[in-house]
């Protein structure tokens, strides 16, 4: 039905205390999440309640250290809202504790602490999503991260993203037009971290419930590029892409820290041409992301098993 | 975060780079000065600007005295240098580096960037040393050697040897140019830079080796500690819009257009950019207000669009996620009230609580066109700017 998170995924909150956590955590439950404890150093023992919408109010445990949360609460992924001087550090300490997903929201991590992070990462069984990113979400089951639950719909299109409010614009997309989502996963946009583009294409060419993929990119090193032949050699499911940022100027960060051209490096002109030498086809404008892939889906007699 | 060369040679003699003795000049006395204490007999007078190609743009002079001293940093303190890097409009001198001339025996390149494939940083070294790197690696790639960054251990003794051996620095020199590179190493993981490029490396008649360009980038990320590094920042090299928008956490990008952009979410601002452009328009900015973006900081990104007297209208595209609709369209009133809106505005919202939002808008009694979607609302923009 999914990738990486479903209805059994059971997740803990590093940084449950603090104002971003408990927002988020609230609208993780609200959405029917398996949220079942928080982290915060020092506020171990203690509980936060939680009211949700419905009126109901959640009970859940606060831990000082993420292998007391798992061992206690049996959790298999985490979701990280500290500040990005510690974020490196809670990265690290839910991979030591053998938390299989770990997904970092925080913006603003400095980069070499997240080649540190990735170095660590290297001999564990962790699987790392972001930083600098929205989270991941399989739709009416889980919902992990910062994206608004409601535009989506349960579904058969993965999305795969660099840009939190771009993904939101291509469920959108998808939604309105019938068209539901297996699962949205925003990989974030700094340049140094955990999964890219090729993993979790891999994962929703894997997955059976999973027709077809939109895939969004932006400028800024070669992931696009990499992710590209890949596709080309590797995939037989159908993928639509888009790249943000072709009027931006180089050696400037528009905004994401790995949104940079760099010794003409990067640009979208690039990417796009990649994208399409390899057989992608790609949304011309970010509006019409959804209708690109609708004509894709049609063209490969896709589009009735993908909609509803 | 940028700084000046003079600056980035001091960190350097900090880590036991060797770079040559240098002086900051802000003025022609102050040049001339600084020439006088260093007594050597061939003084360079460099420009300082944040920008490279400045050899080539005339920046830089070789004075064979102090009057010849004092007549180039006449020339170039309020010159306005152009460089392939600054711009057309090129970019004021303000500062002067007045260095010891040295005796060049060759010239080579050293670098330390990050490989974002593969998540480590990278030493580049070429014997190709005063071009750009760009272009030795669209030329004659085979002539960069590069060192993988293992981060648990860092640059290792023998990575540097190898390089130095590579790019064919005299054997008596190795050890010298191995230092070299490890001290920059330091540099680079101690400070939290992005870049730390050295071009050209010389190796001199007296045996020295030593920098004689350095620039260093930094990864704003971490400037948070070190308050060092803030303290270079030099504010006549940045967009004075810039600046502003930085005050308020607000990320914003000077270009030259005419259609100020107002979006949440960097990529959705890069589109929107992108979009104005598929629709024949210009953006005159990118500026994304953030997930949090309250009354204060929308006004405010407001204001600093309309300070751009490019400016012909603005367009507003929000996809209120965590953010709500008529948290922005409150936001986009009291803006427009406060401000005095004198130029067209488009506003698309679409998410959480739109319907809300569109009526807020609706019934602020401002001149205010809704569009359905980006691609309506580029199009009005667009049209109504021409």
């Amino acid at each position: 039905m999914s990738i990486l998170v479903n209805k059994n995924t059971r997740v803990i909150t590093q940084g449950i205390t603090g104002a971003t956590g408990m927002f988020h955590t609230k609208g993780a439950l609200d959405y029917g999440t398996q949220v079942v404890g928080g982290v915060t150093p020092g506020k171990g023992g203690t509980q936060v309640e939680i009211e949700k919408e419905n009126g109901e109010v959640v009970k859940l445990p606060v831990y000082n250290t993420v292998a007391e949360a798992k061992e206690q609460t049996g959790a298999n992924a985490s979701v990280i809202y500290v500040p990005p001087a510690f974020a490196a550090d809670a990265i690290m300490e839910a991979a030591d504790a053998g938390i299989e997903l770990v997904i970092c929201i925080t913006e603003g991590i400095p980069v070499l602490d997240m080649v540190k992070v990735k170095r660590y990462l290297e001999d564990k069984n962790t699987i790392l999503i972001g930083p600098n990113c929205p989270g991941v979400i399989t739709p009416g089951e889980c919902k992990i991260g910062i994206m608004p639950g409601y535009i989506h719909k349960p579904g058969k299109i993965g999305v795969v993203s660099r840009s939190g409010t771009l993904t939101y614009e291509a469920v959108h997309q998808l939604t309105t037009r019938g068209i539901g989502q297996s699962t949205a996963v925003g990989i974030g946009g700094d340049p140094v971290k955990g999964m890219e583009f090729i993993d979790v294409l891999k994962l929703f060419e894997e997955d059976e419930d999973t027709e077809a993929v939109i895939m969004i990119g932006e400028i800024g090193g070669t992931a696009e590029e990499e992710a590209a032949e890949w596709i080309k050699e590797n995939m037989t499911k159908p993928v639509v892409g888009f790249i943000g940022g072709q009027t931006a100027p180089p050696g400037k960060r528009m905004g994401h820290a790995g949104a940079i051209i760099s010794g003409g490096k990067g640009t979208a002109a690039e990417k796009i041409r990649t994208l399409e030498a390899c057989g992608i086809r790609v949304a011309p404008t970010p509006s019409e992301m959804g209708a690109t892939l609708v004509q894709v889906l049609e063209e490969r007699g896709l589009l009735d098993k993908c909609k509803s | 975060m940028n700084i000046h060369e003079y600056q980035a040679k001091e960190i350097l003699r900090q880590y036991g780079v060797t770079v040559p003795e240098g002086r900051v000049a802000f003025t022609v006395d102050e040049a001339v000065q600084a020439a006088k204490e260093l007594g050597s007999s061939v003084t360079v007078v460099k420009a300082q600007i944040h920008a490279g190609g400045r050899g080539k743009a005339g920046g830089v002079k070789i004075a064979k005295n102090l009057d010849e001293v004092r007549t180039y940093a006449e020339e170039l303190l309020g010159k306005v240098l152009v460089t392939h890097q600054t711009g057309p409009e090129g970019k004021e001198v303000k500062r002067l580096l007045i260095e010891q001339g040295c005796d060049i025996k060759k010239e080579y390149y050293l670098g330390l960037v990050l490989d974002r494939s593969i998540g480590r940083v990278v030493m580049m070294a070429s014997e190709e040393g005063g071009t750009e790197i760009e272009e030795v690696a669209a030329k004659t790639p085979e002539k960069i050697f590069r060192e993988t960054i293992d981060p648990a251990v860092g640059l290792l003794p023998f990575q540097a040897r190898r390089l130095a051996y590579a790019i064919n620095i005299p054997n008596e020199l190795v050890n010298k140019a191995v230092k070299f590179m490890l001290g920059l190493y330091q540099v680079y993981v101690e400070k939290d830079c992005s870049i730390a490029e050295i071009n050209p490396l010389v190796v001199t008649g007296d045996g020295d080796v030593m920098a004689l360009d350095a620039k260093l980038n930094f990864d704003s990320n971490a400037l948070y500690r070190h308050k060092d590094i803030l303290e270079l920042r030099d504010l006549d090299e940045e967009d004075e819009k810039e600046i502003e928008a930085s005050k308020y956490d607000l990320s914003y990008i000077a270009l030259d257009g005419n259609i100020g952009c107002m979006v949440n979410g960097a990529g959705l601002a890069m589109a929107t950019m992108d979009i104005i452009k598929h629709y024949g328009g210009e953006p005159a900015n990118f500026l994304d207000v953030g997930g949090g973006a309250t009354t204060e900081k929308v006004t405010e990104a407001f204001k600093i669009i309309l300070s751009d007297p490019n400016v012909k209208g603005i367009f507003v595209n929000i996809f209120g996620g965590i953010m709500r609709c008529d948290v922005i369209a409150n936001g986009v009133v009291e803006a427009a009230k406060q401000v005095g809106l004198d130029r067209p505005l488009v506003v698309r919202l679409e998410g959480t609580n739109v319907e809300k939002g569109k009526q807020i808008l609706n019934e602020s009694g401002l001149n205010i066109i809704a569009a359905d979607s980006m691609a309506d609302g580029a199009q009005k923009i667009v049209s109504l700017v021409k």
